[in-house]
């Protein structure tokens, strides 16, 4: 059974790759290359997979899954410009590919032991614009 | 493994009638859908791309060129238009929603290796909302 639970943050970020000039960043990135930065409302979808607990009759207990996104990805990159306040973005170009990426090494830990294992993260950039991150499983 | 999905809008109108039908058939089969004047739908298509993140942009896939080719080959040539007598495939092929999918993949597939490299992106699905309550999938292999 997959469980669901929806958070959302707002930040800033810059996409640019040091390694390239600002006319390669801005023909790869467009205007997310923009050095003074932009933001999104991100929404961030995070599910996790498991059999109910025959006594709990849940997966995972939701107020707990809330607390767990709360502290790893809220607090630290909620009103945060990304590139400069939360590693590893000083050196890894935020994307929502990478900024996912992160979420889910983030999230990940909190669940081992637990009968309940993280599934997938879905990072909303925009409504038009989403990723999926499942980690090293395909 | 990382999926990028991309969402995008038109709006188009459609007839559903088979020339291999009667009248009555037609009716029967496709309800209000086969009303002679057609009908049109704000389609939401969401076209979903895996494949190797790039070390270099952090990117599983350009998402300017990707809308670039959805744009040119999908949503340019079905926005604002009849289904029917407008786009080339659905003169043949009665536009359900199930045909508009294949139609879209394939038209994706055929220009898909002159905008990515072989071993790039690769097109995972694309999901077709016809309305809010209805919604097609096509996984490409």
């Amino acid at each position: 059974m997959l469980i669901t639970r929806k958070a959302e943050f707002s930040a800033s970020h810059v996409c640019a790759q040091p390694s390239l000039t600002p006319e390669q960043n801005r023909a790869l990135y467009g205007p997310a290359s923009n050095p003074n930065g932009h933001g999104h409302n991100y929404v961030l979808e995070v599910t996790l997979q498991g059999d109910p607990d025959p006594a709990t009759g849940m997966v995972f207990d939701l107020k707990q899954l809330k607390e767990i996104i709360q502290q790893a990805v809220i607090e630290p990159m909620d009103h945060r410009f990304l590139n400069y306040e939360v590693p590893p973005f000083d050196k890894v170009v935020p994307t929502a590919e990478n900024v996912a990426a992160e979420i889910w090494n983030r999230l990940l830990p909190a669940f081992q032991g637990s009968r309940a294992r993280l599934e997938n993260v879905r990072l909303y950039e925009t409504e038009d614009l989403y990723v999926d991150c499942t980690g090293d499983r395909r | 493994m990382t999926r990028v999905t991309r969402r995008y809008k038109f709006a188009a109108s459609h007839r559903l009638h088979s020339a291999q039908y009667s009248e009555s058939e037609n009716r029967e089969l496709y309800g209000k859908c086969n009303n002679p004047h057609g009908h049109g739908h704000d389609y939401l298509l969401e076209v979903s791309v895996t494949g190797p993140l790039d070390p270099v942009s952090g990117q599983v896939v350009n998402v300017r060129t990707l809308d670039n080719l959805v744009s040119t080959q999908v949503v340019q040539d079905f926005d604002y238009k009849f289904l029917n007598a407008d786009v080339r495939e659905f003169q043949e092929v009665v536009p359900t929603s199930e045909s508009i999918l294949r139609v879209i993949q394939k038209r994706l597939a055929a220009r898909w290796p002159s905008v990515f490299p072989v071993d790039g992106p690769r097109l995972e699905s694309i999901r077709l909302r016809e309305t809010g309550r209805n919604l097609f999938e096509l996984r490409a292999n």
